[in-house]
């Protein structure tokens, strides 16, 4: 089997996620300039109706995203007019975002045609493939629901995140073990990846929510609108997790003779999946709202993390992609 | 007028859709009898709650799991904790630590689990066969006080409202004046797909357990293996499991192919392995030609056969001290080094004279010096030699009737061949031939085998399973991404009232998007499917929805 890497590609795929750090830092701090002197959301404006409905009824349901933010808080009275600059620098960090965004997805594709693969076939390129998704997430959820608000924290995490993969789990583009030899690692992976990147999205908004306090004005929107995008997060994305675990299953019947053999990978994938479902039922069934609710989301999130991440590091398993370089 | 439409709408008589609301914690018997225990035992059990705090335990009982080597999964970890700490794991083991998933416990957790999931969406079945029949209630006093409401004027007739309704694919009933209509039937449908189905899940799950196996053998270059009990090194049979019911194929490993990264940062690692096999599927069957690989099993009726893992099997010639030749054949050897695959290697002689011979060596396939010592560099066998560490005579211990490994020297009545150095001795190149010490013989290392490990699996459980995994999935999507929405028009005097409700929290996408709509198609006269003669022009609306 030849083994032959485009260096040219691999080297210019590095650079490529490099300069996406820097651009996720820079609108970083547009987003942040716009929360910080931008609109301020009194206490009463937490009690507002939730904008998606009101823009979403108001304009039929074509509105622009980065004006609809806007539109309904324009009316309220008693707000400070917001610094116009503030606005705008959040408008740029949009645009940032979208080409950082750009770049990260050409990083992820100059390294697969280097190596002629999918590439997340290791830590270095699952954590990329990770932070694209969370951004994609975020990205094509504020084309449908004002939720500029959360760029600032999209944006940092998504740059720590390939910051992260950059300075400790960078590898070179290479082949990979034969294992990893499969079309399931377009299913399996591309799954887990998509899913982890919206319980990303989710996981900054229930921190964001145990932060907020209503009682006070803040830059951030109300809890209950920070609840709910949590919610849709999650919802949409355990579907999309579920299935991940049992393609996952699928391949190890292919690759190591069983389908399910609690391999620890396997037992913190169900573990993540058990919570999120605990979550799901503690929402639909207990009737648990708020901070119970988001705190078992939290629970969850944390799982998840270290499902991705701490697994890797404490445990050894059969999973050959999770080599941690040293 | 537009209700703030996340609004909770318990509040609402109307609103309570029965089979969604959980079972509340029954009343604690007092004084009652037996049947009266039970049958709050049995309410307890099947309540939400107590699911909730299973799934939990469920999920945290599986943690030592991951921290704790299993013996299904590696047996050979859980031995070594013992040899660390023999005290920590004699009491991990009192607690089956070392089997978390076969272990009493958590068994009784995931059975009471499901029980209680039986328990609970049975009955749920039975009231949803019956609500799907059920006609949509009659349209409550004012429609404006539901959640969602509107007003218009305009022409709509009964019979209109009820045929626009009906092409959204809602199910319609109609009064007097009065249009009830209600969808999304499927999501309770998929909510009850996706908990049988998990059911089935533990049930194809068990039964792969029961009337499945699974076995481990190594196979060297040139050797055959037949699938019987026997011929496995370590098999594992479920309870059904009789040594007859084995798929009764056959085959031998023509040759093994490993290929590695020849260059850089990646130097050594493995990118492909194959295994040639030359396969029988039954004993009377004509061999076929089959390429093994990682990813792609052997399938004889629905038994798989996977490439696992593979080592070198170095081959020697030991002549005895009397001159004949005691020992000839290949000697597999244990990797110790993923890296470079070195590896240990134990040559056990029980044919030499006067007395037996036994060595312990270390095989390095791609051998360069390393100051005084030799180590070797990558994994395939380029350069290929063993360095014998140990040479010993006297008693093997093979008559003892004890179960021996081939892995390991019992050097309990062996002793030495002359004088053990300091410094191992330089390896034996391919061909060479050692005398030993004591005119107890000679060794030569004759050439280089490659051998495999396979694991055979006989799962009837893995379809179904499979099936019930789809399925739960499918269920999922439809309990998480659908609405139950009822939608109620009340017409009198040409003042049309619109109310709407949804009983479902946490939907993807709001419902008052589709109520807008709706309420836009009931005003268009445009729209009217039995079209009317002469209908009145379009009156702007005075509803309380102009704002
Ligand atoms: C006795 C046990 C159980 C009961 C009584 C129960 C009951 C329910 C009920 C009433 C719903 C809400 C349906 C709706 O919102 O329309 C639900 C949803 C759900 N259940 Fe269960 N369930 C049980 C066990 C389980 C288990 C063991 C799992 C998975 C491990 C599970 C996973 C789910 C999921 C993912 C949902 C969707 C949550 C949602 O609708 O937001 N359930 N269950």
């Amino acid at each position: 089997m030849p083994s032959q890497v485009n260096t040219g590609l691999a080297t210019l795929s590095d650079q490529l996620i490099l300069a996406t750090v820097l651009l996720y830092l820079v609108a970083m701090i547009g987003y942040a300039l716009e929360l910080a002197f931008g609109r301020v959301r009194t206490a009463s404006a937490a009690k507002r109706e939730p904008v998606a409905v009101g823009a979403a009824v108001g304009a039929s349901s074509s509105g622009s995203s980065a004006s609809a933010e806007v539109q309904p808080d324009a009316e309220t009275p008693r707000e400070p007019e917001p610094e116009a600059w503030a606005i705008k620098a959040g408008g740029v960090a949009v645009v940032l975002t979208w080409i950082a965004w750009a770049g990260n997805l050409a990083g992820i594709l100059t390294r697969g045609i280097a190596v002629d693969r999918w590439p997340w076939a290791n830590m270095y390129e699952f954590v990329v493939a990770i932070c694209f998704a969370a951004v994609t997430a975020f990205l094509v959820l504020m084309t449908r629901q004002p939720i500029r608000f959360l760029g600032a924290f999209v944006a940092l995490t998504a740059a720590l995140g390939l910051g992260f993969a950059v300075l400790f789990l960078h590898v070179q583009a290479g082949p990979v073990m034969p294992a990893l030899h499969s079309y399931w690692i377009a299913i399996h992976v591309t799954a887990a990846i998509v899913a982890s990147g919206l319980f990303i999205l989710a996981g900054v908004c229930a921190i964001l929510y145990l932060v907020r306090n209503d009682s006070r004005a803040s830059v951030l929107p109300s809890r209950r609108d920070l609840e709910r995008i949590t919610h849709r997060a999650i919802v949409i994305s355990f579907p999309i997790w579920t299935f991940a675990v049992i393609a996952g299953a699928m391949w190890a019947d292919r690759a190591w003779g069983r389908y399910w053999g609690w391999d620890p990978k396997e037992v913190w994938a169900f573990i993540t999946w058990v919570a999120y479902a605990a979550y799901l039922h503690a929402r639909a069934t207990a009737g648990w709202r708020g901070k119970a609710a988001i705190i078992v989301s939290l629970v969850a999130f944390a799982c998840l993390l270290f499902n991705l991440i701490g697994v890797n590091i404490f445990f050894s398993g059969l999973h050959s992609y999770a080599d941690v370089p040293n | 007028m537009t209700v703030p439409p996340d609004t909770e709408t318990t509040g609402t008589p109307e609103a309570s859709v029965a089979i969604e609301s959980a079972p509340k914690e029954p009343p604690r018997p007092v004084g009652l009898g037996v049947v009266g225990w039970l049958r709050w035992g049995w309410r307890t059990l099947t309540s939400m709650r107590t699911a909730l705090i299973l799934l939990f335990l469920f999920a945290l009982g599986s943690v030592p799991g991951s921290i704790f080597p299993q013996r299904g999964v590696d047996p050979d970890k859980v031995a070594q904790y013992f040899q660390n700490s023999p005290t920590e794991a004699e009491w991990l083991d009192r607690f089956q630590l070392f089997d978390v998933f076969t272990a009493p416990w958590y068994a009784a957790v995931y059975l009471l689990l499901f029980v209680s999931l039986a328990g609970c969406v049975l009955p749920r079945m039975l009231v949803h066969f019956r609500e799907i029949r059920r006609k949509p209630p009659a349209a409550p006093r004012n429609l404006l006080r539901l959640p969602y409401g509107e007003a218009f004027e305009g022409d709509l007739t009964v019979e209109q409202a009820a045929a626009k309704l009906r092409r959204r694919r809602f199910r319609v009933v109609t009064g007097p004046d009065w249009v009830a209509a209600e969808k999304g039937y499927l999501r309770e449908t998929g909510n009850l797909l996706f908990h049988v189905a998990l059911l089935a899940l533990l049930f194809a799950v068990g039964a792969g357990g029961l009337y499945g196996y699974r076995g481990n053998v190594l196979v060297v270059e040139g050797d055959g293996f037949a699938n019987t009990v026997a011929a496995y090194d370590r098999f594992m049979p479920g309870q059904r499991v009789s040594a007859e019911s084995l798929t009764p194929f056959s085959f031998t490993l023509k040759d093994f192919q490993a290929s590695y990264v020849g260059a850089g940062e990646k130097m050594g690692q493995p990118l492909d392995y194959s295994a040639k096999l030359s396969v029988q599927d039954t004993p009377s069957s004509p061999p076929r030609d089959v390429d093994l690989k990682v990813n792609d099993p052997l399938d004889v009726n629905g038994t798989l056969t996977y490439l696992i893992g593979h080592g070198y099997a170095p081959t020697f010639k030991v002549t005895d001290g009397n001159g004949q030749v005691a020992f000839d054949g290949p000697v597999p050897c244990l990797v110790d080094d993923q890296a470079t695959y070195t590896s240990e290697c134990v040559i056990k002689v029980p044919d030499a004279h006067p007395s037996q011979l036994g060595f312990v060596a270390r095989f390095l396939p791609s051998t360069v010096p390393n100051g005084s010592a030799w180590v070797s560099v990558f994994p395939a066998a380029v350069n290929p030699t063993v360095q014998i560490i140990g040479s010993f005579h006297g008693d093997l211990g093979l008559d003892s009737g004890q179960p021996q490994s081939v892995y390991v020297l019992d050097t309990d009545k062996l002793k030495p061949l002359g004088k053990m150095s300091a410094t191992p001795p330089p390896p034996l190149a391919l061909g060479e031939t050692r005398d030993l010490p004591d005119g107890a013989g000679k060794i030569q290392f004759t050439g280089v085998k490659e051998w495999i490990t396979l694991q055979t699996t006989h799962d009837p459980g893995r379809l179904p399973a499979l099936v019930a995994a789809a399925a739960a999935v499918l269920g999922l999507v439809f309990s998480l991404m659908i609405r139950r929405r009822r939608v109620w028009v009340r017409i009198t005097d040409r003042k049309v009232t619109v109310g709407g409700l949804t009983r479902t929290e946490g939907d993807v996408g709001g419902f008052s998007e589709e109520f807008a709509e709706l309420v836009s198609l009931l005003r268009d006269p445009q729209d009217s499917p039995a079209p009317q003669a002469g209908a009145a022009p379009v009156e702007p609306s005075t509803g309380p929805d102009q704002e």
